[in-house]
């Protein structure tokens, strides 16, 4: 049996005396799209950030792509990453977050190109074909030279996407991505994840639009208090939850 | 009360017919007009403010021009003199230099003030106080005498072998304890201005810089300090500023920079108020140029930052604008 991309036993974190995540079990298959969704602070943007070590888990044991996050076993013995290799490790996974966090002092093509050359050390002459294909692909060849400021939260989400995907990464995680946008931007971004999606892109996403999730996801994960509550396919979990909070949830988000 | 109000509703709205008619018309007419001219607010204050400054402007030139005690003709024969100029080219020479070190020592210093190793930050933390809790002018006299601290200069592994040795009599001369004195002084408070300057930049920066895989030093020097410069550039044209007018100074050390070089004239000639105002307006001159460099360096990095500038015509007048829909 193949290890799927992603995968959570009994994972535990605390930020001092609050107790954020509390045993989470969950695995993401290849190819998989899975929509967490939950009221906030049930833990699931910690949760994604573990996943790509933006912060330490504390118990349990957290895998991705077969690798055990933060840690390297050798027989019996766990031991912690260096940051250089963490690093390594980060790149495989894409990240695209709520406040997009393009960077500022950089155009939309300077952004796309600056880890591919920086941290894989690929051609400059490659990467940059590379960067404006993805950027005709999210819809902004015509904007290559804007800075983040000249762009729409739309169009800003969309440069960070096609950022995040210039890595070549074998994992999106999407840190509610359409939350910081104005309502009729949603839209062009949900469409190039749609896209994303049909391409077989393994995908987590953190998200409050329960009808990208209900149309994309393959699987529907509902955490509330730092716990997943229940987990299932989107029709199950929209059309007949088994669990009272995921209705009560559910009923006063639709 | 309530009685009121419901009256004043009342009357906006048409009662008869004929008023209903005469609103739609005012309406259409508004919609209609393509080519409004709006007329700006007036600004009466800005001209009394105007006018009282010309006034003082005008009393201040004429008392300058006509009081014969600043014999103007004196600072004309005076301000491009040999030995000005050459205290000025000293002046020059030590503020870009000490700035060099200063703004070197200061990147290295911030990072490590900021460092999670206590070994850095401690040290870094210790570098500050003492620099900055030392008046400057102790730091260079200590500096030039440093021959009797510590007579013989040693470089090498402590107990090991050594690389250099030299008295310190030979190695300290006037200027590299100007330059000793002035550049590490100048990296302490600097140093805090490159730290305000890294901690302005959004945490979101980093985290996504290294979401995509970039080690810590990467981020530092792609990410993080490229826009820390556009808050690290005005106060750092400031320090400068400043460092031009420090040196003078150094004449403590017996070097004659350009405030000393005009002492030792007027001290022959009893000229002191010109020659003063020769060395006024060289450093105007100076902090004049380097203002102007400022105002580039910082266009160049506002890169992403836009910032709106209003013309001075436009907020005199307010602006006239022909409002023109569709």
């Amino acid at each position: 049996m193949t290890m799927p991309m992603v995968s959570a036993v009994q994972v535990g974190k605390s930020f001092g005396a609050l107790q954020v995540l509390k045993g989470i079990d969950f695995d993401v298959e290849l190819g998989e799209v899975v929509c967490l969704i939950g009221p906030s602070g049930s833990g699931k943007s910690t949760l994604l950030r573990c996943i790509n070590h933006l912060e330490k888990i504390d118990s349990g044991a957290l895998y991705v792509d077969g690798d055990l996050v933060g840690y390297r076993r050798r027989s019996d013995r766990l031991h912690e990453l260096k940051e250089s290799e963490i690093s390594v490790r980060r790149s495989n996974i894409g990240m695209v977050f709520q406040r997009f966090n393009l960077f500022a002092h950089m155009t939309a093509l300077q952004n796309v190109i600056e880890a591919p050359i920086l941290v894989q050390k690929r051609p400059r002459k490659e990467v940059v074909a590379e960067a404006i294909a993805l950027l005709e692909r999210v819809g902004l060849g015509n904007r290559l030279d804007a800075y983040p400021d000249q762009l729409s939260g739309g169009q800003q989400q969309r440069v960070a996407i096609a950022r995040a995907l210039a890595m070549k990464p074998k994992l999106m995680l999407f840190d509610e991505p359409t939350s910081a946008l104005d309502p009729e931007l949603v839209g062009e971004v949900l469409d190039v994840m749609r896209s994303l999606a049909a391409d077989g892109m393994t995908m987590i996403v953190v998200t409050h639009e329960m009808r990208f999730a209900e149309e994309v996801a393959d699987k529907v994960v509902f955490m509330d208090g730092g716990m997943v509550v229940e987990e299932g396919p989107p029709k199950l979990i929209f059309g007949d939850p088994r669990q009272e909070r995921t209705r009560a949830f559910l009923s006063r988000i639709i | 009360m309530e009685a009121m109000q419901a009256r004043k509703f009342d009357s906006l709205v048409p009662e008869t017919p004929l008023d209903q008619a005469e609103a739609k018309r005012l309406q259409r007419n508004l919609a209609s007009d393509h080519n409004l001219t709006v007329v700006p607010v007036r600004k009466p204050g800005r001209w009394i403010a105007g006018a009282i400054m010309a006034a003082v402007a005008i009393w201040l030139t004429y008392g300058i021009v006509t009081n014969p005690n600043f014999e103007w003709d004196v600072v004309l024969a005076n301000l491009f003199e040999p030995v000005v100029l050459q205290g000025l080219g000293l002046t020059l020479w030590l503020t870009v230099a000490a700035m060099g070190i200063g703004i070197v020592l200061s990147v290295i210093l911030a990072v490590m003030r900021i460092s999670e190793n206590p070994f850095l930050s401690i040290p870094a933390g210790l570098y500050l106080w003492f620099f900055r809790g030392t008046p400057i002018l102790v730091q260079l006299i200590f500096w030039y005498n440093l021959a009797f601290l510590i007579p013989e200069i040693v470089i090498g592994i402590p107990f090991g072998p050594t690389f250099f040795r030299g008295s310190a009599n030979d190695l300290i001369t006037p200027y590299s304890a100007a330059l000793l004195g002035l550049g590490l002084n100048e990296g302490a408070y600097m140093a805090e201005i490159v730290r305000a300057g890294i901690m302005s930049v959004d945490q979101g920066q980093q985290e996504a810089a290294r979401a995509l895989g970039m080690r810590p030093g990467q981020i530092l020097r792609r990410i993080v300090l490229p826009q820390a410069v556009r808050v690290i550039v005005p106060p750092t044209g400031n320090e400068t500023i400043g460092m031009l007018k420090m040196t003078s100074l150094v004449s403590v050390i017996a070097l004659s920079d350009l405030l000393y070089s005009v002492q030792t004239i007027s001290s022959r000639t009893f000229q002191t108020i010109p020659l003063l105002l020769v060395a006024c307006v060289w450093y105007l001159a100076i902090t004049s140029v380097m203002t102007a460099i400022q105002g580039r360096i910082e266009k160049r990095f506002a890169r992403g930052n836009r910032t709106v500038t209003t013309s001075w015509s436009r907020r005199m007048f307010g602006g006239s604008v022909t409002r023109n829909p569709k």
